[in-house]
């Protein structure tokens, strides 16, 4: 038996996974629309590529990444594209984001594609095979994978395979194990291979002995060498990567520090399988197990196609009617929806239909008594009563002094917390706010930085003016001396030359207004005729760049007063 | 008693030259108020203090000339920062300079002309253009200043106020029903 | 919008208060079987009183009512200062006690959980100050088989300050087993000589000594529900008996064994009901210790050479003033920040 490590703290809520084990995984049905957000990861938003109206295929690309850190996305099926537009997102915000909508046509036809033999590949081609597949980190971080898959030889011992799954309500990942575990382990050995790992610790919490058995089989059958399948014990949570790593391999990855500096690396079970589908298969990420629990007729796992509407997928598993929301994620860390008609997205791994009989209001909240139990169960090892005051009280620099940001926002805090104060959320407050301080700063070092140009750039061209002006009077006089006809008044005669200019500005700007006042209507930019397919896709991103800017001035605008368009 | 009083003498002097000496050794350069004061204001450069940039209101606030309560882009909380860097009272904003709702400028393009008058009245070269060519703003440098709206002879220049989107949302401070005085 | 977690755990701090009430019946019934009945009027006029100012100061302070008078917390204030102070306490010190507790060292500072001052000492300390006579009146314990009063004549006392006929109260009550002992070696008898007398028994004071583990058992239930930390009790017995029993050796004739502190006065009612206020405490582990450890020390040495014959109350009280910075000095490494110096 290999030794096991601890974590500090974790709670122990009821695991309400038996409701939705019982019955297979199951293909959801079709939806009539899907709505595809273009921002699923961590990192830029994809730049869409299709336009609308435009049929698309299965598997075919209609977000490219952008930038560094970015993922693709593609049409979960075929169909045509409908809108692009902002559409409600699965975000706690309730704010919209920019989205493909498509609708299916029902042949379901996929875009030529094929795997490759990852033994014969270089990695960074199979990193950027990943990357244009869209794999990301299924567990909920949905961090892209390529980034994660890159590491110097020796540099990494440990590949930590996280089908530990502990939060409640949550069975994707063990109904994956339990259907497909031989996929993810071939996954998770493309993973090994991309890194360079000596060994791949498969961590699954010992509340899932069916998973834990289907692995273990599976490593015999493919005679996986370096893998070992470990049960850990059930405790929220266990599940986190940091905390999965500390109790597999011993090590402490603190925050801000990149897990592979310590030898580890971490996947969820989930993007394993994703790896292997888009390595071995060429098939992108389009679709993703959700488990649909709660307040439901029977709850189950899905196969679901990324962008389904919620409500249609809920439907499915016979959502009840006195359903009030719908939590995306678990019941500790989840996500209130802002609506059922956001899509599934990659992060999506669970809806919990809630209702208050299933999840009761908290009760009113009392002070704090300052009783520690939330310091006994936070897994970073922080005195949460702190952090509360500090965020409290608005003192947000003493709160980063006490690590704020090595808050995992796990929920245990608020979990056991007897007074019912919402932790979490006051520590989410103080981040986002410390974000906006740190946005606000650095703009206005952008402003002063560009303004001080400015002054520098203006005191330079008057210097430069004067210098012409110096030099032209130089000339002026030395002509004057050779000259026998002498002009009079070389300074009046540089004068008109100097005002000239703003005057004949101002007459052409009268022309050019009474001009513009002419065709004011008829105005079209003359190069739009004849464009390249290319031209006209990036006037498309650009008007749906401005689409999204008038949207949100709109959506502000609703709330203040309306947008002025004069001083005064 | 005299020689109380020279032992008090003594110690005056030396002090005195210990200040004396500290005063040349540690001679602070510029005036660190006004960089204090600068580093608290949003530097949108805009005038709305009555002065030609944030710079210069800090440098007057420094001398006492300004009020505290001058900087509507800094708002409420400005005012509270400045109050405490300066520890004096906090002055709420007087009659009409209330904080407008953060905006970017927005160029009309079809309207354009291309006169360049927008491109010398930002401070902080956020407009692209040149003479009758379309101009535009680049939304990320833009302060919402406001400045280049007057200039503009054809007003096609608009303030678009920011609203929230994904990236920029904030969570709220929790409300807690408790504070709420029992109703009666 | 509502935000994660979800889903809470059914405790509460109605409950947490209402589990430590619980915890001191064994104490409070052994009281009631060694002294009477006295201490269960001193214990309802002190709730009654505790729960009216709690609903006036919150009424005053324009706080809901319900939530907080459920909470239990001043119960609990009221009955730790009632089980501090003398039983035979005259009604109007019982109300004076408390009422000054709730409103001043809890209320004025910001109610529930913003006191930086346990309640009940901060009571206890008024009393002992404003009224030092009364205070040192206890009842004597059944077993010592001298005059004793009936429930009306206590009751009598109480509420009327009169006694029967032919009745001192020097007759019917006497000096607490730690305050007879500083007298008597003031006297310069010994240590010896004085546990000799009929008021001591085994452990301590007759009677005293058992409420004393009446109090014990409700704080090692406390313990095991996980209500209480062992830091605080733990640090507390121990240094209490590591600095008696440093004195106690090197001299025994004028120092008491540790265990006599141990049993003596308000010790294990404070190990485990008064410093183990979270409110009043620190957070971190080694905060606790140091806290704790620190009131023993300053238990002791009140006790030993101080003006006051027991030091419970002015040793927490001392500690609670050091919770701020304690709590900033033992701030525990972080997850991932522990090794070495990063």
């Amino acid at each position: 038996m290999r030794p096991l490590f601890k974590f500090h703290g974790g709670v122990h809520p009821p695991t309400h996974k038996a409701e939705s084990t019982g019955r297979p995984i199951a293909q959801a049905a079709l939806p009539s629309k899907l709505v595809i957000p273009l921002h699923q990861h961590v990192g830029n938003r994809a730049v869409p590529v299709v336009q609308v109206g435009e049929r698309v295929l299965k598997g075919q690309v209609i977000g490219r990444p952008e930038g560094r850190l970015s993922s693709a996305v593609h049409a979960s099926t075929s169909g045509t594209v409908s809108a692009i537009d902002m559409q409600l997102v699965a975000h706690q915000s309730g704010l919209p984001d920019l989205c493909i909508t498509l609708i299916p046509d029902g042949k379901d036809e996929w875009i030529a594609h094929s795997g490759v033999d990852y033994r014969q590949t270089a990695h960074t081609d199979l990193r950027h095979l990943l990357r244009q597949a869209g794999v990301v980190g299924l567990g909920g971080a949905v961090f892209p994978s390529d980034m994660k898959s890159y590491s110097h030889k020796h540099q990494i011992r440990t590949l930590v395979i996280n089908g530990a799954e502990c939060e409640p309500y949550i069975t994707c990942d063990d109904m994956l194990m339990r259907e497909r575990a031989g996929d993810i382990l071939r996954g998770a050995e493309v993973l090994r291979e991309l890194l360079y790992a000596e060994e791949v610790l498969i961590g699954i919490e010992d509340n899932k002995p069916e998973a834990i058995a289907a692995m273990q089989q599976a490593v015999l059958e493919d005679k996986h060498a370096h893998m070992e399948v470990i049960a850990v014990p059930t405790l929220y949570p266990g599940g986190g990567a940091k905390q999965l790593i500390r109790v597999l391999t011993g090590i402490e990855v603190a925050a801000g520090v990149r897990s592979t500096e310590m030898g580890v690396q971490c996947f969820n079970v989930a993007t394993a399988y994703c790896v292997w589908r888009a390595i071995a298969f060429g098939e992108p990420l389009l679709s993703r197990i959700v488990t649909v629990t709660g307040n439901v007729e029977h709850a189950q796992n899905f196969e679901v196609l990324l962008g389904t509407p919620v409500d249609e997928l809920v439907a499915q598993a016979g959502s009840k009617p006195d359903t009030e929301r719908h939590i995306m994620g678990g019941p500790m860390m989840g996500v209130d929806l802002p609506s059922g008609s956001v899509g599934v997205t990659k992060a999506t791994n669970c809806i919990i239909e809630a209702s208050s009989r299933l999840f009761p209001p908290p009760p009113p909240a009392l002070p704090c008594i300052r009783c520690t139990r939330c310091a006994d169960v936070c897994p970073a090892e922080l005195q949460p009563q702190d952090l509360y005051w500090f965020a409290k009280a608005r003192d947000f620099g003493k709160a980063q002094e006490y690590h704020l940001f090595d808050c995992i926002e796990c929920g245990a805090c608020a979990y056991v917390c007897p007074s019912h104060i919402p932790l979490v959320q006051y520590y989410r407050f103080a981040k986002s706010e410390i974000w906006q301080r740190e946005r606000e700063a650095q703009a206005a070092e952008l402003a002063r930085e560009r303004h001080e140009f400015r002054l520098m750039r203006i005191e330079r061209e008057k210097q430069e003016k004067a210098e012409r002006l110096a030099q032209k009077e130089k000339a002026a006089l030395a002509a004057k001396a050779s000259a026998p006809a002498p002009n009079p008044e070389p300074a009046i005669a540089a004068a008109p030359a100097t005002a000239d200019p703003d005057d004949t500005l101002q007459m052409r700007i009268d022309a050019a207004v009474a001009r513009a006042k002419e065709q004011a209507a008829a105005a079209q930019p003359k190069n739009t005729d004849a464009l390249t397919a290319e031209q006209q896709a990036e006037i498309d991103a650009i008007e749906a760049r401005r689409a999204k800017i008038r949207e949100m001035a709109a959506h502000a605008g609703a709330d203040d007063e309306p947008p002025k368009s004069n001083q005064g | 008693m005299i020689s109380a009083l020279w032992v008090m003498v003594g110690i005056s002097l030396l002090l005195g030259a210990v200040l004396g000496f500290s005063a040349i050794k540690f001679k602070v350069e510029g005036n660190p108020l006004v960089e204090k004061i600068d580093a608290v204001l949003p530097q949108t450069q805009c005038g709305q203090c009555g002065y030609p940039g944030c710079k210069p209101y800090a440098e007057a606030i420094a001398k006492g000339e300004a009020g505290i309560n001058k900087c509507p882009p800094g708002g409420d909380e400005g005012i509270h920062k400045l109050a405490d860097l300066l520890g004096v009272e906090y002055v709420p904003f007087g009659e009409g300079t209330a904080p407008k709702p953060k905006a970017v400028a927005f160029i009309d393009e079809q309207t354009c002309i291309g006169c360049t008058l927008c491109l010398q009245a930002c401070p902080v070269d956020a407009i692209v253009g040149a003479a009758k060519q379309m101009h535009t703003i680049i939304a990320a440098e833009c302060t919402g200043c406001e400045l280049c709206i007057a200039p503009c002879p054809v007003d096609c220049i608009s303030m678009l106020p920011l609203g929230e989107d994904i990236s920029s949302w904030k969570w709220q401070y929790p409300t807690i029903p408790l504070v709420q005085v029992a109703a009666q | 919008m509502w935000s994660s977690p979800f889903i809470t755990q059914p405790s509460s701090v109605s409950q947490i208060m209402l589990r430590v009430l619980l915890a001191l019946i064994p104490g409070i019934a052994l009281y009631v079987w060694y002294f009477g009945p006295a201490i269960l009027v001193s214990i309802a006029l002190a709730s009654v009183t505790a729960l009216a100012t709690e609903a006036i100061m919150l009424k005053l302070r324009n706080r809901p009512i319900k939530p907080f008078l459920s909470d239990n917390s001043a119960l609990l204030t009221a009955w730790l200062l009632a089980l501090s102070i003398p039983p035979l306490a005259p009604w109007w010190m019982v109300v004076v006690g408390t009422a000054f507790a709730i409103a001043i060292s809890k209320h004025l500072y910001g109610g529930l959980g913003n006191n930086p001052f346990n309640p009940a000492m901060i009571g206890y300390a008024v009393l002992i100050i404003s009224f030092p006579v009364h205070m040192t009146h206890w009842l004597t314990p059944h077993a010592l088989g001298g005059t004793e009063l009936t429930f009306g004549e206590q009751l009598g006392y109480m509420f009327n300050g009169a006694l029967p006929a032919g009745l001192t109260l020097d007759a019917v009550t006497m000096a607490t087993p730690l305050d007879t002992l500083k007298t008597q070696l003031h006297l310069g008898l010994s240590v010896d000589s004085i546990r000799d007398m009929p008021i001591y028994g085994h452990l301590a004071g007759k009677g005293s000594e058992m409420v004393a583990i009446g109090f014990a058992i409700g704080g090692l239930y406390l313990l095991f529900i996980r209500i209480i930390s062992w830091h605080l009790p733990v640090a507390f017995l121990a240094a209490l008996f590591a600095t008696a029993g440093v004195f106690h050796l090197v001299d025994p004739v004028h120092y008491v064994t540790p265990l006599f502190h141990w049993f003596s006065g308000a010790a294990m009612l404070g190990a485990f009901f008064i410093l183990t206020d979270p409110v009043t405490s620190p957070t971190t582990a080694r905060g606790k210790l140091i806290f704790a450890a620190g009131a023993g020390l300053l238990t002791y040495l009140i006790r030993a050479f101080g003006g006051y014959p027991d030091g419970m109350a002015f040793a927490t009280l001392l500690m609670n003033i050091c919770v701020p910075l304690i709590d900033a000095w033992t701030q525990p490494k972080v997850f991932g920040k522990k090794g070495g110096g990063k």
